[in-house]
């Protein structure tokens, strides 16, 4: 089991390497100089020529890359262009923000949209079913943002339930801290839910026509038993893949909701980062989104066993 | 006293009746068969007596009544408690009628916990005590295995133990043994009624198979398009039957054809030491060993012969075919075709030996594309070597698929066709270039019994008038009288026996011969 991990995990080094180079260079595409960018129209020739040489910026692009790759070996993301601060630290005070907030939202809507989408099933055809369906046809049309703004319209400023703009962490006041994040909290369960609803939904469908459900039913196995052990597990096997990659798209980043609520999430780090052309940060943000995506992936690849014992994680 | 007793059954689906005033009982400890083909209703029937009908289908009317109980008045608990104990089935498709995601001691022992009073300790003890009864070797230890870990066979083994496990009065059995090989069939429906014998449960049978009705039904039951046709004790019904439809279905069982004297002639096709193995499984550091499938196999067919190539499941002979062809790679041995060595050739050598070999595949549902007309379909295969001109290929492809039975049908779609239908479609794909050497893969076995025959008529129909040679990969003895010159069986791998046809089927020399024949299901001589 250990040996697996650590193979998986070595076999991504080429993964990120790929988006290590791949992030490096295409920056270099994009026009814009981050020294003219930090010191404005009105410098000097001189004066950004002088930042450039500081950033390393003056030499030649495979020399900047292997300089970047050798930095990253040792641990190091460098610093930030526009603010100074060490990319790691900053990373994971931004991940720390989007993680809380996707965590929850994910395990909710699991919650909430798994049983539905299962109950639904269970009963096809019936007006549950069809409340079901359309709520998650509904759900899954709405813009998340648009769906943002409302709650913050109705819950924020007519109902004042919450605070509108700003955020404050949990270690500094854990009430407060949720009370910033309910809403976006909220926004991404609801969108979220339409998906995993018709997946579950659409899962436990195909499953409750093989005949091991019917055997089951021919013992003489009660109704809540037969979804409950024998539906279930099966049903989610294929919800839980989807869970996996909505996880790991999530948590590289929300950025249209960090914006919404004004959060200092992963997301806006990397958006803000792009519009200031700064590379250590875009760097540091793309690699760390492809670590996470792999991380998340693997764990759901050792927990699909325990659903489907058929895909032995080895 | 029946154990069951259904009165003026209807079931629809939709507005369509697919079981029409269907009336039978079941005495305690009997066997009755269901007898029809698909799509007679015989399925519907058996989920509608355990009270589970698929979602699409509804009792419409009439009346079913176990050990003199109607079911319709029973509540859903009570209609629970009946299921197990009462009435146990047994379901036709070994991978997947247990679940997947649970141990099988786990999958045994709920229907003891859910209907009797027993301990833990007790219930282990029992499933250990019933799978050491089917025939699982080291029990203890495969409570703890998965359905994935047993091949259809065992996996069938263990249904059976499971639903025996509750000692039912009256076992539904839909098509228990028809996913799996003719040994394995054999040995299973011994097993399951040895088990019915000893515990006085009765036998719902539902099958298509006249043989399995011959050696195992005490009465039988003929269905077709949802009504019953002709009832009786079996063996009676099989010897004389009344109704032409019973008939066709007796007059459909293979009989032995004439046997033919062929001309001597040098061997069209000949393999010589033949091997195939499929590679280990790769790991990281190392590659698990070889799968040897065929190994070292001889085998030479002579220009219009037909040779029946027989086995159970995993004895190679589907690979032995396909590596005839050269759509597997040998990894030893060689394959001359005409006397030239084609083991290895390519280019032009290679495309004439392509144009003079077919293959027909067993399952006609994947075999054709269906986003092509048949008339394409058969006319693709006339592209090669180019220069005939449209027109001319589909006039071909015309005239090839009126041969088979299917004028006038070239604009449809394969979905639009039935299963014999396109079996005559992916012939009619495999004869029109007019090929020396055909390799029919299993090319019956999906096919209803009536249609088989038909399927059977054609293709040596076709083989007599155009004389190309034939490898018939099968595991159907049936199919070996109707059509086979000579006989070649193969067992791990190996060809253990070979022969004439007659002198394989009445003398056969091979231990594993003779359990393959044992095994087939034959209706008795008097028929």
């Amino acid at each position: 089991m250990a040996l697996y991990v650590l193979k998986r995990l070595l076999a991504a080094i080429p993964t990120l390497l790929l988006v290590a180079a791949s992030v490096f260079f295409l920056m270099r595409l994009i026009p814009g100089d981050p020294a003219l960018l930090v010191l404005g129209d009105a410098a000097t020739p001189e004066a950004i020529a002088d930042l450039r040489a500081s950033m390393g910026l003056d030499r030649t692009l495979p020399v900047q890359f292997a300089l970047w790759l050798s930095q990253l070996l040792g641990g190091d993301l460098g610093f930030s262009i526009t603010s100074g601060e060490a990319v790691g630290p900053l990373i994971l005070d931004r991940f720390g923000v989007t993680a809380a907030i996707v965590l929850a939202a994910v395990a909710i809507a699991v919650l909430l949209a798994v049983p539905a989408g299962m109950l639904a099933a269970w009963k096809q055809g019936s007006w549950g079913d069809i409340a079901a369906v359309s709520l998650a046809t509904l759900l899954l049309s709405i813009p998340s943002f648009w769906l943002g703004l409302i709650l913050l319209l109705v819950f924020g400023l007519k109902l004042g339930w919450v605070p509108v703009v700003g955020y404050v962490t949990f270690a500094e006041n854990p009430w407060a801290a949720l009370h910033y994040i309910l809403l976006p909290i909220a926004t991404l369960a609801l969108v979220e839910i339409g998906v995993l609803i018709r997946m579950a939904r659409a899962s436990t469908i195909e499953v409750l026509r093989l005949d091991y459900i019917a055997h089951a039913r021919a013992k003489g196995v009660p109704e809540s038993r037969v979804l409950l052990r024998h539906a279930f597990p099966n049903a989610f096997a294929p919800t839980l893949t989807l869970v996996g990659l909505v996880l790991g798209n999530l948590l590289g980043g929300i950025a249209v909701i960090e914006t919404v609520f004004t959060l200092p999430g992963l997301g806006r780090l990397l958006v803000d980062a792009i519009f200031a052309r700064d590379y250590p940060v875009i760097q540091g943000v793309m690699l760390f989104i492809a670590l996470v995506y792999v991380s998340v992936n693997l764990a759901v690849d050792l927990l699909y066993p325990v659903f489907d014992p058929r895909v032995a994680a080895e | 006293m029946s154990v069951l007793e259904v009165a003026a059954l209807r079931i629809a689906a939709g507005m369509r009746e697919v079981v029409r005033d269907l009336s039978f009982t079941v005495a305690e400890g009997e066997t009755l068969a269901l007898v029809g083909e698909s799509g007679s209703g015989k399925s519907a029937t058996a989920r509608a007596v355990i009270g589970l009908l698929p979602p699409g289908l509804r009792q419409s009317g009439g009346r079913i009544a176990f050990a003199g109980q109607g079911l319709s008045a029973l509540s859903p608990a009570r209609l629970r408690a009946l299921r197990g104990p009462g009435m146990g089935m047994v379901f036709q498709e070994p991978m997947t009628s247990l679940n997947p995601a649970q141990r099988i001691g786990a999958q045994m022992e709920e229907g003891l916990a859910l209907h009797r009073t027993l301990d833990a300790r007790s219930r282990r003890q029992a499933c250990i005590a019933m799978l050491e009864r089917v025939g699982i070797t080291d029990p203890e230890r495969r409570l703890q295995a998965f359905p994935h870990e047993f091949s259809g066979g065992m996996r069938q083994r263990i249904m059976l133990a499971s639903v025996m496990l509750l000692r039912p009065r009256l076992l539904i059995a839909d098509e228990p043994t028809t996913a799996l090989d003719t040994l394995t069939q054999a040995e299973v429906l011994s097993l399951m009624k040895e088990l019915a014998r000893e515990q006085g449960s009765a036998i719902l049978l539902i099958t298509h198979d006249l043989g399995l009705v011959a050696r195992h039904a005490d009465r039988a039951l003929v269905m077709q398009a949802g009504q019953a046709v002709e009832e009786g004790a079996a063996a009676p019904l099989l010897a004389a039957p009344r109704q032409p439809y019973t008939q066709a279905l007796v007059a459909a069982l293979p009989r032995r054809g004439p046997s033919r004297a062929l001309p001597q002639a040098a061997p069209l096709i000949e393999a010589r030491d033949l091997s195939v193995a499929y590679p280990g499984r790769g790991g990281w550091f190392r590659r698990a060993a070889p799968m040897q499938a065929v190994q070292g196999v001889s085998l030479s067919i002579h220009p219009g012969e037909v040779v029946a190539l027989v086995g159970g499941s995993g004895s190679g002979k589907t690979t032995l075919g396909r590596a005839m062809l050269r759509l597997l790679p040998a990894s030893g041995g060689s394959l001359l075709f005409r006397g030239q060595d084609v083991t290895a050739s390519t280019g032009p050598a290679l495309l004439d030996f392509r144009l003079a070999c077919q293959i027909v595949f067993q399952d006609p549902y994947s075999s054709l594309d269906p986003r092509m007309r048949v008339r394409d379909i058969v006319a693709e295969p006339l592209r090669l070597p180019a220069g005939m001109p449209i027109p001319e290929r589909q006039r071909r492809a015309e005239a090839m698929l009126a041969e088979v039975g299917l004028g006038g049908l070239g604009d449809r779609y394969p979905h639009a066709l039935s299963g014999g239908q396109r079996q005559r479609v992916a012939i009619a794909r495999a004869l029109v270039r007019n090929p020396a050497f055909v390799v029919a893969d299993e090319a019956v076995s999906a096919l209803d019994a009536t249609v088989r025959k038909q399927v059977i008529a054609l293709l040596r129909d076709q083989q007599r008038k155009r004389g190309f040679a034939c490898l018939f990969v099968t595991h159907d003895l049936g199919v070996v009288e109707e059509i086979a010159d000579r006989v070649v069986v193969m067992q791990s791998g190996r060809i253990v026996e070979e022969g004439p046809r007659d002198q394989v089927l009445d003398a056969p020399a091979h231990d594993y011969t003779r359990a393959l024949l044992d095994a087939s299901l034959r209706l008795p001589a008097t028929a």
